[in-house]
């Protein structure tokens, strides 16, 4: 057994590019929304994705599903080449990863009650005979995620906005999956049902040994719900490590400007100097040459501009920049 | 300064009374930044629009006082209404895609609002709006003045949008929610931002947040409302430090932090109740931890407790309350 095997996702040189149809001239843009992407995800740990918006977080996400189809590279379910799967394999396959995303408003049918949500993916796959099985599992689901399992026959405007992202959290636990993508599942939630949710999904995965893969642009969640942080910048990973080796002691320059940039529930660690990154986000469409965070880094040199940083990894962490460190 | 006295701003809908902004006194002092904090449907953004005048229908603004110097808004007419917002009040929204119009170059939208409000020429105009897009650091603001927003970042408009509150020097700031849609390196640049002009130009602002992060870095002084109520209020170092009511100690403690490790967040149960169907009692009684009978028979006076700092808790102050 290789190495990739191991891992319950591994996800190799991958690329995903978009072609924007040109302007009235008709000349068409390319946009590099990932670009030579790898890392795993081994059964029942979260890696969280960072970066701000554009970084290709979300494709990647997408790609390991195969919502998108990737441009280049490889991704793996236990071994297994998805690209190389035929249609049957892939619904098969597709039964070992689901996804919850952000706006719970947005995300359920308003037209489909709670049982026909939760109970779609379980027809589809054809799981159950019955109705009566079926709804058995969708009330089981229902209290597995802390609602209750009467309102059943409920619609989406029914639930608050937490409750909402308890139905689609169901929804992806029906078919038993190994790992679930969660895309910004708490940015839209207060505070007090983030902690609910957050809560609930540390429960969830001790209890069912989920894997996730985090996808979040709050560092502060990331850190409380992720054992290893990947970090992107404009479709390249800059960073991945274990969560306490990325807030403790970053590699990446970039990865110090978001830690340095996250507003502390802590007025006495108020900074009147902190280093704030400068500028602005350049285009996916025409990314810089080199390492395409120079034209921001403060610590870039003459390399940097030249010669793109591979990710190298030393000691369990990978980071790909020429000046890496402390 | 602004003062706030005992506003209470309701929407009168076809299910019932909803009190949004119940009886919510704020002062606002010179050369402050002041933080409103609480969760969605707080009264929040709805104590800032009653603040301009701009509640609309079914919401009207009930009883209450309302003072920028000395001065009443509530009983001004529309146009001297208009003569102050823009001018001395001025307001920053979260999304500001939606707040600049689409089809004017966002240089002609900021000078419209000194042209609205100062007797000057087209030319001056534009000269302080290129002035003041250098002030919020936008680049090249020359060239930027002919940009239309959607040419614009997320974190240029936000800029765009800061250069048009300030344009006019306003004495009050209102930001509602001024960096939740912005990527957090752009959220640190803005709030920084918004930190310089208040000691520039000498402006007070009142920062409507969720965020408690931001509100530790911003603010001096921090009321948290829930359910159209002022719960607690205090100096920023003491409501951190030392945090009374229980719905400010769980929002405290439901936000992950540093070396916390993987110990349960704290969980407020249950949500927000409606503002048609108000719990007897404080309002927060029936999520309450700490709750005991008396909370849900009478709601407790907002009372203060040590200096600055007040709370609407029988466990503090008063009598028959116990002091934990």
């Amino acid at each position: 057994m290789t190495a990739a095997e191991t891992h319950l996702v591994s996800v190799e040189h991958v690329v995903k590019e978009f072609r924007l149809s040109g302007g009235f001239r008709g000349e068409s843009q390319i946009v590099h929304a990932v670009s030579d992407v790898s890392f795993y995800i081994d059964e029942g740990e979260t890696l969280a994705m960072v970066g701000e918006s554009g970084c290709g977080k979300s494709t990647v996400g997408r790609l390991i599903l195969r919502l998108a189809e990737p441009t280049g590279g490889t991704v793996r379910l236990e071994g297994r080449d998805l690209g190389a799967l035929d249609k049957t394999q892939m619904r098969e396959a597709r039964r070992a990863m689901q996804i919850i995303f952000q706006d719970p408003y947005a995300s359920l049918n308003p037209r489909m009650n709670v049982y026909m949500i939760i109970a779609e993916p379980l027809i589809a796959h054809k799981i159950y005979n019955t109705r009566a099985e079926t709804e058995n599992r969708v009330r089981e689901l229902m209290s597995l995620v802390g609602l209750r399992p009467e309102q059943i026959n409920r619609y989406p405007h029914q639930f608050s906005g937490g409750q909402r992202q308890r139905i689609g959290i169901a929804r992806a636990l029906a078919l038993n999956p190994k790992l679930i993508v969660c895309d910004e599942p708490v940015s839209a939630l207060d505070v007090s049902i983030q902690a609910q949710i957050l809560n609930l999904l540390c429960d969830l995965q001790r209890g069912l040994r989920l894997a996730y893969l985090f996808i979040s642009h709050d560092l502060s969640v990331v850190r409380y719900i992720s054992d290893r942080v990947c970090v992107m910048f404009l479709g390249k990973v800059c960073e991945i490590a274990k969560t306490e080796e990325i807030f403790e002691k970053p590699m990446h320059p970039y990865t110090r400007f978001l830690l340095e940039a996250l507003p502390k529930p802590n007025p006495h660690a108020r900074k009147e100097k902190k280093a704030l990154l400068a500028g602005e986000m350049p285009s996916p469409v025409n990314p810089p040459p080199g390492c395409r965070f120079h034209t921001r880094c403060p610590k870039a040199g003459e390399i940097c501009r030249i010669d793109e940083p591979k990710p190298m990894e030393n000691g369990g962490r990978t980071v790909a920049c020429h000046f890496p460190g402390a | 300064m602004l003062e706030i006295e005992r506003l209470r701003t309701h929407f009168f809908t076809s299910r019932g009374v909803a009190p949004a902004v119940d009886d919510v006194t704020i002062t606002i002092p010179p050369k402050s930044i002041v933080g409103v904090v609480g969760e969605s449907g707080c009264g929040k953004s709805v104590t800032a629009l009653s603040v301009l005048r701009l509640v609309s229908s079914p919401g009207r603004i009930v009883s209450g006082s309302i003072r920028l110097d000395g001065e009443e808004l509530l009983t001004k007419s529309g146009s001297a209404m208009r003569a102050i917002r823009g001018d001395r009040i001025s307001m920053i929204f979260q999304e500001p895609m939606t707040s600049l119009n689409p089809v004017y170059t966002v240089g002609r939208q900021v000078s419209e609002a000194i042209t609205l409000h100062r007797n000057v020429s087209r030319a001056e105009a534009r000269d302080g709006t290129v002035e003041m897009f250098r002030a919020v650091g936008i680049p090249e603001p020359e060239k930027r003045f002919k940009s239309y927003p959607h040419q614009l970042s997320g974190g240029l408009r936000q800029r765009v949008m800061i250069a048009m509150a300030m344009a006019c020097r306003p004495e009050l700031l209102i930001a509602d929610e001024p960096t939740t849609a912005l990527d957090v390196t752009t959220e640190a640049q803005i709030l920084r931002l918004m930190k310089e002009l208040e000691t520039a130009f000498g402006a007070s602002i009142m920062l409507i947040t969720h965020n408690l992060g931001v509100v530790a870095e911003m603010c001096d002084y921090v009321y948290v409302m829930y359910a159209g109520r002022i719960m607690e209020q205090a100096g920023v170092f003491e409501l951190f430090d030392n945090a009374l009511h229980p719905y400010t100690s769980g929002l405290l403690g439901a936000i992950p932090r540093p070396g916390g490790g993987r110990r349960r967040l704290f969980n407020i149960e249950g949500m927000v109740p409606s503002l048609l169907g108000l719990p007897r009692g404080c309002r927060f009684s029936p999520r309450c931890e700490r709750a005991v009978s008396r909370c849900h028979e009478e709601e407790p006076e907002l009372r203060g407790v040590a200096g600055e700092h007040s709370v609407r808790c029988f466990l503090y102050g008063g009598e028959g309350g116990a002091v934990s």
